[in-house]
């Protein structure tokens, strides 16, 4: 299977995108899992530090360069396609921060906690919401920030809609 | 008799962006639209939506289309008139509608036709059971209506609509069990199918639907793979249970105005179906009739409006208004369909186009 027939993104796709290990050890970072030459271009302009960009025009696949890129987490929300990431390794020994869009009702709050989904869609296990911001009254997208054990910070995208506690 | 300068039929977002474009160079526009409320498919998209800034991407569908309807609602050169549905256009270049419960009839010197599109249909056993939908129907129950339409939904299509309408039930709190796709590929964009598959929702490609069954309504529908001649394989049978079938298998263009107008129209199957060939500034073979949107050939929301633009434009120039700019804001507007229909997923859209040309069209 591949992403083209299932939407889920394989190894080799998520290794076009991903930082290095040496960047992930200096802090926050974005991932654009975005692999498809569409006509869109919002998270160029997102970017407060001009980190997204695309070589020739609006069909291209975004770049982010990871030494601009401070892991603000700006873009996530402005995405439409809600295909940007940020992963923050630096968080503590054991535990990462995942940061990801998200648009369902009931939305966690802070200190609750969530059931974490990986890529597929599969539980992963409950883990703890570190923040919750929301994207405004137009924008209205949520990026929660969940504190996920360090080998899960590049598997879990998501999380099961309810059942916080 | 209504005499109007341009007339723009359908208040989607080519109608309303052809309309702003007339009266930004100073004609008189009369805007008819069907529904209650003008903003086409716009109305129901409350996902953010792509393209570049200059067709407002980020934003959300509904924003985008309430924004444009206050804008033409400020606009003292276009009037609107909702719940108006036009009715036939006539060899005189008469137009006749239904407007508060008469029957009116409307001598426009230029008409914009920007009737959107119709959902196409699937054949199955079982389909005219109750809970068999179109995508549309289900998203105006849930997005306009505010009801929630089903519990588990079997959705079959996996093009953006299908995509995005599962995400949509996702929110509204509806499981979809699957997104079935007879092609071998996922049509729509990636991200979406990306999204649902982390929400949980599965994308099985090169599925088709067999049958729906039920007792009075449907209660299920049996599932089959398919092989490279689109025929089930044996023993691959699967049965779903589900209350609500979604069918989200494509659009078609609404032509039949331009087919009583006159115009040339042909069947062109990279533009989904039966479409009138224009132009590059948008007009018809019949003089004095443009067309915008995705009554033209089934694209986006995006390229709809930057068509509408072109379309208003043009009607407005060659009724002499703009003398300065009009040229060079159509070459703009043309240059922005062009940039939006660059990469890969636009290679339909160029296909279908070149077609159009081929037949006598565009210079
Ligand atoms: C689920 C879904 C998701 C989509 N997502 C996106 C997206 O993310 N990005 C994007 O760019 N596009 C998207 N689109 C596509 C986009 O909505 C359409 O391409 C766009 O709306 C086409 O605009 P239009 O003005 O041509 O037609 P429409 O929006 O269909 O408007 C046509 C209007 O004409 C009116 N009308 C028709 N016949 C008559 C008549 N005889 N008399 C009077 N009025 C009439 C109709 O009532 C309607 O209001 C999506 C579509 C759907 C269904
Ligand atoms: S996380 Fe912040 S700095 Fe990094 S790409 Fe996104 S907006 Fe730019
Ligand atoms: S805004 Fe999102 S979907 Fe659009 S190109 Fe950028 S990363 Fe991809």
């Amino acid at each position: 299977m591949a992403l083209i027939n299932d939407g889920i993104p394989t190894k080799e796709d998520l290794a076009k995108v991903m930082p290095s290990e040496e960047r992930f050890a200096q802090g926050p970072v974005s991932i654009a899992e975005c692999f498809q030459k569409i006509p869109c271009n919002p998270c160029v302009k997102a970017c407060p530090r001009g980190a997204i960009s695309m070589s020739t025009d609006i069909n291209d696949t975004p770049t982010v360069d990871y030494d601009k890129c401070n892991g603000c987490g700006v873009c996530i929300a402005k995405c439409p396609g809600l295909a940007i990431f940020v992963v923050d390794k630096t968080y503590s020994e054991d535990f990462a921060l995942v940061k990801f869009p998200f648009e369902y009702v009931p939305v966690p709050e802070k200190g609750q906690f969530a059931c974490g989904l990986n890529r597929s869609g599969e539980e992963m296990g409950w883990f703890e919401v570190e923040r919750v911001v929301s994207g405004g009254k137009k924008n209205k997208t949520y990026t929660i920030s969940l504190k996920v054990p360090q080998e899960l910070a590049n598997e879990i995208r998501n999380i099961k809609v309810g059942g916080y506690k | 008799m209504k005499q109007v300068e341009i007339l723009v039929i359908g208040g989607g977002p080519a109608g309303l962006c052809a309309s702003l474009a007339a009266s930004s160079l100073g004609a008189k526009v009369l805007m008819c639209e069907r529904d209650d409320v003008p903003g086409g498919q716009l109305v129901k998209q409350t996902h953010k939506f792509f393209g570049s800034e200059k067709q407002y991407a980020g934003d959300r569908g509904y924003q985008i289309g309430q924004m444009l309807v206050e804008k033409v609602a400020a606009d003292p050169n276009i009037e609107v008139w909702t719940d108006t549905t036009v009715l036939g256009y006539y060899e005189d270049g008469v137009v006749t509608c239904e407007h508060e419960g008469a029957h009116v009839k409307i001598k426009p010197q230029r008409t914009v036709i920007a009737t959107g599109a119709a959902e196409k249909f699937l054949s199955f056993p079982g389909n005219d059971l109750p809970g068999i939908y179109g995508a549309g129907a289900v998203q105006t129950l849930m997005n306009v209506s505010g009801v929630k339409p089903a519990e588990r939904v079997l959705m079959v299509g996996a093009g953006n609509i299908g995509l995005i309408v599962s995400y949509q039930l996702k929110q509204a709190g509806v499981d979809t069990v699957a997104v079935i796709e007879a092609l071998p590929r996922i049509g729509g964009y990636l991200v979406h199918a990306s999204k649902i598959q982390r929400a949980g929702i599965p994308v099985r490609t090169g599925y088709t639907i067999l049958e729906a069954y039920g007792n009075g309504k449907v209660e299920g529908a049996k599932i089959a793979k398919i092989d490279e001649k689109w025929q089930p394989i044996p023993g691959t049978e699967e049965d779903i249970k589900c209350d609500t079938i979604c069918l989200a298998v494509g659009l078609s263009p609404l032509t039949e105005l331009c087919w009583q107008a006159g115009c040339q129209v042909e069947f062109i199957k990279e533009l989904s179906g039966h479409v009138p060939i224009t132009d590059d500034f948008l007009e018809t073979t019949v003089p004095g009739v443009y067309v915008a949107g995705d009554v033209s050939g089934i694209e986006e929301a995006s390229s709809a409006m930057v068509e509408g633009r072109l379309a208003g434009l043009s009607a407005a120039a060659s009724l002499g208004y703009g003398k300065d700019v009009a040229a060079e804001q159509q070459k703009a507007a043309m240059a922005e369909l062009d940039e939006l229909r660059a990469g890969p997923m636009g290679e339909r859209i160029r296909m279908g186009l070149e077609k159009v040309a081929a037949k006598g069209g565009a210079k």
